[in-house]
């Protein structure tokens, strides 16, 4: 009784850090934890498999791919909703490039659903969908100028295509409606790709306080690379 | 004010038809009004909008959806900016719908639907796909790859079932309808007429599409686009900083 309540308490513990599943954390050759509110960036080559962890639930992770190798080719959030003729991703969706290429696939999903409609907050959006006060908070895209600026890849504000928020419930209704709806994500949900080609991956770990997207509540995310095998 | 009758013209004004297939990019001045015609059934206009004073800044389809709680684009919604301003609102459309989450067509696409077509056998009416000829007029002034941004397509409907499915409505768009935009910014505009991505035409067959342009002045205050909600005031504010004399 006592081991097994144990084992559960582990097991859960487990699930809760994202580190369940066939895939041994131990083995992994980049295990991160980025903070909320943060940005990341990072190379994840052909056949390598990238998790990013919901640590505490419903944590939006605005992402966007480039090709390593030539970043004029990069992820795209229309010819991916295209090629696989719907708008939510999940496992199986293979994530496009702006010249149609697969650049990763989603290959394991246990939150169910993910957003490419809904792009990052910005300060200028924040004072358009919220008030001209809150121009002043932290964004998204402030994190991905901020990341680009300090990295060498020469990228800019022009590399900003609309992202993926995984972990982001964003629902569109037959009538064409659209809105930021309450995370169908919980603590120790993941998703797990796996590079088709040599990508450069930028995060942003959202920082919106305005809107449901982060539960009012930003919190951190794990970042897991596996070689490929 | 939103129509679904088009404005009339002055006199003064300024017309061209574009060809079957054909792509074209052009300056549209702050309080200028532009109206895309059909002038075919089942046509489809793809564009793309940057601000002509400052590239980087462009249309951006996430801005533009969320802050209109809207999934298309109809008169009354407004194209919003990466940077919190209105390139330009639609300010009449005899549709009711225009798609902007499904993309262009490319080269593999219509040769996979249509089969191989060149110059050298078929001359002009070779066939033409929405990412080649985006790239063609991009490249006109310094844009390229880097640039391809998510597009509008006007006069095409692609609706989206409760499983997140994307539908195509074939019979949208008819002969005569049309779609009037006010630039609220000094905006390069690019356009293809090649056909939507999703129809599912067997045979390649872009339509031909009339462009006409007056000028109109910009938004008033009680202009039906500035008042729709309250972040299109906002956003009427933040753009007309721009432009205060």
């Amino acid at each position: 009784m006592n081991s097994q309540s144990s084992k559960t308490k582990a097991a859960r513990s487990a699930d809760a850090a994202g580190v369940s599943g066939t895939l041994d954390r131990r083995a992994a050759i980049r295990d991160e934890i980025v903070a909320a509110g943060e940005p990341w960036m990072g190379i994840v080559t052909a056949g390598q498999i990238l998790r990013i962890v919901d640590l505490e639930g419903n944590q939006a992770v605005d992402t966007l791919f480039y090709n390593a190798n030539d970043t004029d080719e990069r992820y795209s959030a229309v010819d991916t909703i295209r090629g696989q003729g719907n708008i939510y991703l999940t496992t199986g969706s293979a994530l496009r490039s702006n010249l149609g290429a697969t650049m990763l696939t989603i290959i394991d999903d246990t939150c169910g659903r993910h957003d490419t409609l809904g792009g990052a907050c910005s300060a200028e959006s924040n004072t358009v969908r919220y008030a001209l006060e809150k121009r002043h908070m932290h964004s998204c895209r402030d994190n991905f100028l901020l990341a680009l600026a300090h990295s060498d890849y020469g990228l800019t504000k022009r590399d900003l295509p609309s992202n993926i928020n995984f972990f982001m419930n964003v629902p569109v209704t037959p009538e064409g409606g659209l809105q930021f709806a309450d995370g169908i994500s919980a603590a120790g949900r993941y998703v797990q790709l796996r590079a088709q080609m040599d990508v450069l991956v930028l995060i942003s770990n959202c920082p919106q306080l305005n809107n449901p997207c982060n539960a009012y509540n930003p919190t951190p995310i794990r970042i897991l690379i596996w070689a490929a095998g | 004010m939103t129509s679904s009758a088009p404005h009339s013209p002055p006199s003064e004004q300024w017309a061209e038809t574009l060809h079957p297939g054909e792509h074209w990019s052009g300056v549209l001045r702050r309080g200028v009004s532009l109206r895309l015609t059909a002038l075919e059934p089942r046509a489809n206009v793809a564009a793309m909008m940057y601000n002509y004073e400052s590239l980087p800044e462009r249309y951006n389809l996430a801005d533009t959806l969320k802050a209109q709680h809207t999934a298309f684009l109809t008169a009354g919604c407004v194209c919003y900016s990466d940077m919190g301003r209105i390139l330009c609102s639609i300010t009449a459309d005899s549709c009711g719908w225009h798609d902007t989450i499904c993309g262009l067509s490319d080269a593999a696409m219509v040769a996979a639907k249509f089969g191989a077509s060149r110059f050298q056998e078929q001359r002009n009416d070779f066939f033409k796909n929405g990412r080649d000829s985006m790239l063609n007029e991009l490249g006109k002034y310094g844009l390229g790859k880097r640039d391809l941004i998510a597009n509008i397509n006007f006069f095409s409907r692609v609706t989206v079932d409760d499983n997140g499915a994307l539908h195509f409505e074939q019979q949208h768009c008819r002969a005569g309808d049309f779609v009037e935009l006010r630039f609220e910014m000094n905006t390069l505009l690019v356009l293809s007429t090649c056909p939507h991505p999703l129809d599912p035409d067997t045979q390649y067959r872009p339509r031909s599409v009339g462009l006409r342009a007056w000028r109109t002045g910009p938004a008033s205050q009680q202009d039906p686009c500035r008042l729709r909600c309250e972040e299109n005031a906002r956003g009427f504010h933040n753009t007309e900083l721009m432009f205060l004399a």
